[in-house]
């Protein structure tokens, strides 16, 4: 299968930037991954996010060298509006992307600009207040809520339009924790359900363990791991790259480099429990 | 110390009280967390330690004076308040004046104001950006870049809007570091925050708030005892307590690091075999 999003040899650093900002990214992105970004503040997660969804370099301009593919097609020779079909974007301020004056208008605000009938837009507007639970929010001023809510405003706005390809630039950091888990899940369901290709930066990732398939993590501009999840948060000094790795599993691996032969590893608590009952006091 | 006592506030486009009879004393010295499901008020809450906003009804006091009768220039020399979002805070043309700004207009000398900005800067990695426009910055840089401000002056009271948002490892342990050492100095430090682990690791008060009012107020121990309260405030448990609620006979306390985990596991299994 033809990946769905692919850099080539690909290189870039903004117009003021002193030194290279993304490195020599070679990467591969199949149609429906559930892809986890990680990587030290200021290594160019943000940035390599940009240039997918084409702000790079429609909107930033810079030194561009190599090619960034989406389905099919050169991000550098398409412009933006065509590309905000195919991928959604959460971005880390969730002001740079509420700009109406109701929360309703600004669900609405994408699908009412490329077309899509009455109906059809208010079924998915109910969805998506639904889902982010927010229907009591649905006429007030996007600009006088509180930070969270502002954050659930701007991913149901990104949630109606049914990309092809979800990124998320820290989708949960303003959600409270009951609010994350959810929003979580419900992107494992779109996932599942449809799909749909997501990527996710996230420094949270006690959230997501269950629900990635792939870890990438980037350092000072490049790719420096990149696998299956479960691997990938095994490998050892991941917090030099920046990773908070949830205490469950750094627990794990700190008793494995102490020596302990753990029968399995488990990415969350529950079952790392289950484990330690049955297996190394044999009682449950 | 700051006093809140019996305070209501709501927006004035607003008809419902969005904080409703808080009552809470925070001595100097403290590490306190303020928790809760978004929308519950606790951004309000905090804008009024410093005045930004006032109350309808009650009063907040600061050091004994009724922020009422207080400039937020004065409270704000006192009472250092981080935004959660970078871009309300920041308006100079470089970052090394972004953190000179607030020191020069308290009136502190030229000399002073050196030492502490590079002080700031460095201990928040930011020096190498000092001639930068804060704007180019990266949503965790310019956070930090606010925070470096605040320290720079030195209140006694530093309230941080969810500091660890975008920050990664690195990061937040300085963050905690930074925090820890403000205690040793009396100051106290006052964090609104989603982020369970991170406040799991400081121990600290916690108060938690639901739809305006306060439903806890104690130690962070206690708090995540109260399954009812915590599930009320939208708040999940740290994976440690999580942990010995399923193991707990075998475990004597919630581990507070994966330090103290490790060593109580390694005993253990000495012993189950
Ligand atoms: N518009 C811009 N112009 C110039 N430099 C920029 C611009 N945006 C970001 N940078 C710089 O590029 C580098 C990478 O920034 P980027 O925003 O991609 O980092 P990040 O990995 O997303 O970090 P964070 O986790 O803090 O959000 C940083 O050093 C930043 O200062
Ligand atoms: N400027 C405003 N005008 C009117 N209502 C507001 C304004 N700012 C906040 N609110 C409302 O007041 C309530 C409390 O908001 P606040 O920002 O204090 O919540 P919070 O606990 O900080 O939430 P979060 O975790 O999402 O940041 C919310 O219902 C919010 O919609
Ligand atoms: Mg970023
Ligand atoms: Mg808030």
């Amino acid at each position: 299968m033809t990946p769905l999003i692919k850099f080539i040899d690909f290189n870039f650093s903004y117009l003021d930037s002193p030194t290279p900002i993304l490195k020599n990214i070679n990467l591969e992105i199949k149609e429906g991954e559930f892809v986890l970004l990680v990587g030290p503040s200021g290594c160019g997660k943000s940035t390599l996010l940009r240039c997918i969804n084409g702000l790079i370099p429609h909107l930033y301009s810079g030194v561009y060298k190599g090619k960034v593919i989406v389905d099919g097609e050169q991000v550098s020779e398409k412009n933006i509006s065509t590309l905000a079909t195919k991928v959604g974007f959460v971005f880390q301020n969730p002001e740079n992307q509420i700009f109406m004056f109701t929360v309703e208008k600004d669900i609405v605000f994408g699908l009412e600009n490329i077309g899509v009938d009455k109906e059809e837009i208010g079924r998915r507007l109910e969805w998506a207040l639904k889902i982010l639970n927010i229907e009591h929010l649905r006429y007030r001023a996007p600009y006088e809520l509180s930070d969270g809510q502002k954050q659930r405003v701007a991913i149901a706005g990104t949630l109606v339009m049914h990309p092809k390809i979800l990124i998320l630039d820290e989708p949960t950091s303003l959600l409270d924790p009951k609010t994350a888990y959810e929003f979580i899940s419900t992107l494992k369901e779109l996932n599942r359900s449809i799909g749909i290709t997501i990527i996710v930066v996230e420094h949270r990732i006690d959230l997501l363990p269950k629900v990635a398939d792939r870890m990438i993590v980037m350092d000072g501009g490049q790719i420096v791991f990149d696998g299956p999840f479960k691997d990938i948060i095994k490998e050892k000094n991941l917090h030099l790259y920046g990773v908070t790795v949830p205490p469950i599993i750094s627990l794990q691996n700190t008793l494995s480099e102490s020596g302990v032969n753990l029968p399995g590893y488990s990415l969350d608590v529950r079952s790392f429990s289950e484990m330690i009952k049955k297996e190394v006091f044999r009682n449950d | 110390m700051i006093e809140v006592k019996q305070l209501y506030f709501k927006y004035p486009t607003m008809k419902d009280y969005v904080l409703k009879n808080i009552n809470i004393k925070i001595e100097l010295g403290q590490i306190v967390a303020i928790m809760g499901s978004n929308g519950s008020g606790k951004t309000t809450l905090i804008k009024h330690f410093n005045g930004l906003l006032k109350p309808n009804e009650g009063y907040v006091k600061v050091f004994g004076k009724d922020t009422q009768d207080e400039s937020v220039a004065a409270l704000s020399r006192k009472v250092g308040l981080v935004f959660q979002n970078p871009d309300h805070q920041i308006f100079s043309d470089t970052v090394w004046n972004e953190v000179t700004f607030a020191l020069k207009n308290f009136g502190f000398e030229e000399e002073v104001i050196k030492k502490r900005v590079k002080w700031a800067l460095e201990f928040f990695n930011l020096i190498q950006y000092k001639d930068t426009s804060p704007l180019l910055l990266s949503g965790g840089e310019k956070k930090r870049l606010c925070l470096a401000s605040i320290l720079a002056w030195d209140p006694d009271y530093i309230v941080l809007d969810e500091p660890t948002v975008g920050q990664d490892f690195l990061q937040k342990e300085k963050l905690r570091e930074v925090i820890k050492m403000l205690i040793t100095r009396n100051k106290t430090v006052i964090i609104v925050s989603h982020d369970i682990e991170f406040i799991w690791l400081l121990q600290p008060r916690i108060i938690l708030l639901s739809n305006g009012e306060v439903v806890k107020d104690d130690v962070c121990a206690n708090v995540f005892k109260d399954d009812a309260s915590i599930d009320k405030c939208g708040v999940i448990k740290p994976q440690f307590v999580e942990l010995f609620d399923h193991l707990a006979p075998l475990l004597p306390h919630p581990p507070l690091d994966v330090l103290e985990a490790r060593s109580t596991f390694l005993k253990l299994m000495k012993k189950g075999g």
